[in-house]
């Protein structure tokens, strides 16, 4: 099998100026002698290092990665909207890039008129449009309002014709990147059911998207890219997987500087109360009225003081993010400053919009305390997270058995649940689904 | 420019519709400029200013600066449009595989479209003031033609790479042309030039333009210009070739920098 699509070390350089390039005319530069020096730039940056791969004939391709990870610009190097600096790339037979769909319509011109000039721009002579004519139309959904100007066009409209014209230029090689989000949801399934028509007739896709499902489900053949460089490339679910964990590691990450960022300014309040001093009472330790409306923050007396919260998983490794149905475990480390036989350890669980999924604590399952004294550590393990995909916060809290708070952490700490089921609400029952014969799936 | 026939033709055309599109007048509007335009003039120079243009060989006045104002407006809509094309297109040149010259092409050849249509309209003033015209000397009018359009595709291709990257060109060439208007002999004849102005105006190569196409249109005899016609076809397949150079050593940097 020959490739249809062939890049062979592919560097780009996209050049940034200093900000007084911005505003430099040509008359200054003529004054001031620095023309030649004005068109160079001063800062460089490479938006492709050394990218290699090829697509065989037939081949769909997807490209994924993370924002500005050079994409788009690869997508524009094979298209040959820009010159790569470095590398050669080869494209064999006629191109179609869905890169921006109506690029080039006339507002003031009829939807007619402009399918037929949109036409030739992609490289349709008048005669293959006239014969395609009927088909882009009725394909855009457009029937009614063809002979009007473009310009009274919805922005959904404008993009279905555009989308219309582009994939009937019937190119051997299709460059498509990130356009499926034209339409509703029949539009979408018509697109889709195009692709898979182009995939029949043995024509070559390279797809850039964001759409992990569409790249499994389509794509023979996957790239992974980040920062201009190729990190995987092979079996798309291979690539995928790989692509995910960097997702979920950088998402780590994040969540880790946010939180420490969040427990560090709670901190900061709550030590404006000195640790120990019996304050009076909740009403002096600026307890929220609502607890369950309560923003993030941390307050308490600190008789009993939750020193540092960790989230891990079943291994004890520090960890952020979740596979729904992973096992999850919060380790609280607690100093009471004078032994007490006063307390109870709390915890809840909220998600994103601040639903209270979960709450408990040691009194209300029945635990009776006994002696707190000097240090110690309290471990909260969930042995199923049956969550749905999302970001999770969690309350942890040290109270006496009336209410009053040693030390109340509320929504400090976050961990986010990933799951390749798109299912819906909150809570995910661990569950199966079973059919009498007569009901098949496919 | 061969190959992308079909594309810069489609292009002028939908230029030409889409001007007109939604006005009352439509393309009449194509007609009526040249023609306030003319009345401005004629009557700023032949009835305010009378002086310097009371010269038997300029009678009709009108009908002389017409043959000086058609190609004129032509001139300086091409060279001002096409200041402004890639960055108005720059949707085309970022976003499809788009031959970026086509842009500049067709600016210059739109404005072309609006020439010819002035031409009836010369065509009646010479019925009216029954001015005949020489045929074999008709003969030279393609050809002034064809070299104005070389030196216009250059200029553009120029004119419109360069503004890429010097946004304030465009402002520098609307004043410019104002200047250059009134370099050319299109209101007054070459003839009442100041002697020690002509080389200034001979460097200008629509004065070249200007004086042939009067020759042919408006004074008796022989066109005696084309000495200067032939030097000027050589000068415009240089800036021709010359404008292409630079326009393609600056193309990768259009999808960057539009």
């Amino acid at each position: 099998m020959t490739n249809a699509i062939e890049v062979v070390n592919v560097a780009k350089v996209y050049r940034r100026y200093a900000r007084r390039k911005q505003f430099a005319t040509l008359k200054s530069a003529l004054l001031k002698g620095s023309l030649i020096r004005d068109l160079q730039p001063d800062e460089t940056f490479p938006a492709l290092r050394g990218v290699t791969f090829g697509v065989p004939k037939g081949c769909t391709y997807g490209i994924i990665g993370r924002n500005g990870s050079g994409k788009s610009t690869l997508l524009k190097c094979v298209a040959g909207i820009t010159r790569p600096n470095e590398g050669s790339i080869v494209v064999d037979g006629r191109i179609s890039a869905l890169i921006e769909l109506g690029a080039g319509f006339h507002p003031e011109i009829s939807g007619r008129e402009n399918v037929f000039i949109n036409g030739i721009m992609l490289g349709l002579s008048k005669r293959e449009i006239q014969r395609r004519f009927d088909e882009i139309v009725e394909f855009a959904e457009l029937q009614d309002f063809i002979d009007a100007p473009v310009k009274t066009y919805s922005s959904g409209m404008y993009m279905r014709l555009g989308f219309a014209v582009a994939i009937h230029v019937d190119p051997d090689v299709l460059l498509i990147d990130e356009v499926l989000a034209v339409g509703d949801q029949s539009f979408t399934v018509k697109c889709l059911d195009k692709f898979a028509d182009f995939r029949r007739r043995n024509k070559t896709i390279l797809l850039v998207t964001h759409s992990l499902d569409l790249v499994e489900k389509f794509c023979d053949r996957a790239l992974w890219l980040d920062k201009g460089k190729t990190l995987a490339e092979g079996e798309p679910r291979r690539v995928v997987a790989a692509y995910l964990i960097d997702v979920e590691k950088s998402e780590e990450q994040e969540l880790a500087a946010a939180e420490a960022v969040r427990v560090k300014s709670a901190a900061d309040v709550a030590a404006e109360i000195p640790p120990g001093a019996s304050a009076g009472g909740p009403a002096d330790s600026a307890a929220p009225s609502d607890m369950f409306k309560a923003t993030e923050g941390r307050w308490g007396s600190r008789e009993v003081e939750i020193t540092e919260v960790t989230v891990t998983d079943a291994a004890g490794q520090r960890s952020h993010v979740f596979q729904s149905g992973d096992s999850i475990q919060i380790h609280l480390k607690v100093r009471a400053h004078q032994p007490t036989k006063d307390f109870v350890f709390g915890f809840g669980l909220f998600n994103a919009d601040g639903i209270c999924c979960y709450g408990t604590n040691t009194y209300l399952e029945e635990l009776e305390p006994a002696e707190l004294s000097g240090e110690g550590e309290v471990r909260f393990t969930i042995s199923q997270l049956d969550l749905v995909e999302g970001t999770y916060k969690i309350d942890v809290a040290a109270h006496k058995l009336d209410g009053y708070p040693y030390d109340y952490h509320r929504l400090l700490y976050t961990f986010r649940v990933k799951s390749r089921t798109k299912d819906v609400g909150i809570y995910r029952p661990d569950h199966a689904w079973s059919f009498s014969p007569t009901i098949r799936f496919k | 420019m061969v190959r992308y026939r079909g594309l810069i033709q489609t292009l002028v055309a939908r230029d030409l519709k889409a001007r007109y599109r939604g006005s009352v007048l439509g393309f009449f509007w194509s007609f009526i400029n040249p023609l306030l335009l003319l009345s401005i003039y004629s009557f700023v120079f032949a009835t305010v200013l009378p002086a310097r243009i009371d010269d038997e060989a300029l009678r009709p006045y009108a009908l002389f600066m017409f043959c000086g104002i058609l190609p004129w407006t032509w001139f300086s809509s091409s060279i001002l449009e096409a200041s402004n094309v890639l960055i108005s297109g720059g949707n085309l040149i970022k976003k499809v595989l788009f031959p970026a010259e086509v842009l500049p092409f067709v600016t210059v050849l739109a404005n072309m479209v609006h020439f010819f249509l002035g031409l009836p309209i010369l065509a009646v003033f010479l019925i009216y003031y029954r001015r005949p015209l020489d045929p074999i000397e008709l003969l030279w009018f393609p050809v002034i033609v064809f070299v104005q359009l070389v030196l216009l595709l250059g200029l553009s291709l120029f004119v419109s790479a360069l503004t890429v990257h010097f946004r304030d060109l465009k402002d520098i060439l609307g004043n410019l042309l104002t200047f250059w208007f009134f370099a050319t002999p299109i209101i007054y004849p070459m003839s009442q030039a100041p002697q020690e102005f002509r080389w200034l105006l001979n460097l200008n190569p629509m004065t070249h333009l200007a004086i042939s196409y009067q020759e042919v249109l408006f004074y008796v005899g022989p066109h005696g210009h084309w000495k200067w016609l032939m030097a000027l076809l050589a000068g415009s397949l240089v800036v021709f070739f010359a404008g292409y150079f630079v326009f393609d050593r600056l193309r990768d940097s259009f999808a960057e920098e539009v």
